[in-house]
């Protein structure tokens, strides 16, 4: 979607602050959401993607008005309400008012460390991949509503294909629960000149990873 | 009123929405607050840059270490014990004297925390999310880094669950340094490309 979370390639942000690698968190609330986003995504009703979704369909003005945790928080509310785990008055209450309905799956402490390490690998068996590293390539002009993993700076642009990553899941599917459709994913490299115009930085190149159905042979 | 710290009963906004969705949660029989508890400790003292430091460090000492990161960096790491969530299909990139990496994530926050731990702020800011792509190098003098122009610099921006570990190289004078030390001088932003390793300093 064409949606706050777009950033790439956008003016008037001002500078990066750099800090130093000991500072984890700022304050504890980060901590909890951190562990609350984490915990009740082992619940299992919603995916990687659409816990992505979630974050970037907030409104442009609440997204950039909040730092990074407070978007995970708001995010985590959305997908818990359309879960059908909490809802809006319980959050307004601050309590619960009804009993959960996958208690049975809650993550127990003991089970944080395998979970963990186990993480969720996204290569699945899929199509044989259509590009090959050397081919070159044009990004589509796609902009669907819903969540893309193509970014809009690297839409409609001519690239080269340096990698071929097998079959992955498929964002633009997942994350609204049609499915994880796999397609092959590759990295497409570009120059930035055609990235961001004649101005651009004549020795960058950039690359994003992409998968096929953003892609044609150009 | 300075002379007062604002107690529990005036929680700052966030502090309450927090405070309040785990209440929830909680009582429902969804979350463990316990888990939450071991999530939070694994993040703030387990998982960091060090294990980052670590792989790095090791691929300057040992070649064929090197060749195995840059043919399955995913195993290579695997096998130092790192792996996992956010980890778990890795690429590593090297710099070279003609070449400097940099890493973003420009949709999100994507960020390889079983070697780096959790993304800095600033690596999930509008600011670097917008300008890495476009203006690299204006971005690493804020880091205090400068880039010849001679070489070309390599983003890559994180738009699948690829993730990406800058491999720098290895700093003059540490001829000898044992994996240990080398590790010291591995900084977690050298790691990101916004950096570069620490040279060896008297000890």
């Amino acid at each position: 979607m064409n949606g706050p979370q777009d950033l790439g390639g956008r003016h008037g942000f001002g500078a990066v602050q750099p800090e130093d690698e000991t500072r984890r968190f700022h304050a504890d609330w980060e901590r909890r959401v951190l562990g609350l986003t984490l915990a009740a995504g082992a619940l299992g009703h919603w995916n990687l993607d659409a816990s992505r979704h979630a974050r970037e369909r907030l409104s442009p003005a609440v997204y950039y008005g909040a730092s990074y945790y407070e978007i995970w928080l708001r995010g985590l509310e959305h997908l818990l309400e359309r879960a059908g785990e909490v809802s809006r008055a319980e959050l307004a209450a601050g309590q619960a008012q009804a009993p959960g309905v996958r208690s049975d799956r809650r993550l127990s402490a003991e089970d944080v460390p395998g979970v963990l390490a186990r993480g969720g690998p996204t290569d699945r068996p899929g199509p044989e991949p259509a590009f090959a590293p050397g081919d070159r390539v044009r990004t589509r002009n796609h902009q669907p509503a819903g969540h893309t993993r193509l970014p809009g700076y690297a839409r409609g642009c001519v690239g080269v294909i340096t990698a071929v990553h097998g079959c992955h899941v498929y964002p633009d599917s997942n994350a609204h629960f049609q499915g994880e459709c796999p397609q092959p994913l590759y990295t497409v490299r570009f120059d930035a000149m055609d990235l961001f115009g004649e101005d651009a930085d004549p020795t960058l190149t950039v690359s994003i990873d992409a998968w096929e159905p953003y892609l044609d042979r150009a | 009123m300075h002379d007062h710290p604002h107690d529990t009963s005036e929680l700052d906004d966030m502090t309450a929405r927090a405070r309040a969705l785990e209440t929830i949660l909680v009582e429902k029989g969804l979350v463990d607050p316990a888990a939450v508890d071991a999530i939070i400790e694994i993040y703030e003292q387990k998982v960091g840059p060090r294990n980052g430091a670590a792989v790095v460090a090791r691929a300057w000492s040992d070649p064929g270490f090197t060749d195995w990161l840059r043919e399955d960096a995913t195993a290579a790491i695997a096998s130092m014990g790192f792996a996992g969530r956010q980890g778990e299909h890795m690429v590593a990139v090297f710099n070279t004297p003609e070449v400097h990496n940099m890493v973003v994530c420009t949709l999100c926050s994507c960020y390889p925390w079983p070697v780096l731990g959790l993304p800095p702020t600033w690596y999930k800011s509008p600011a670097y999310r917008a300008r890495a792509v476009r203006e690299p190098r204006a971005v690493l003098e804020e880091f205090g880094v400068t880039v010849a122009e001679t070489m070309r610099l390599q983003v890559w921006d994180s738009t699948s669950e690829i993730r990406y570990l800058v491999i720098p190289e290895r700093p003059p004078g540490t001829e000898g340094m044992d994996e240990a030390a080398l590790a010291d001088l591995v900084t977690r932003d050298s790691m990101i490309g916004c950096g570069q390793p620490r040279r060896p300093g008297p000890r």
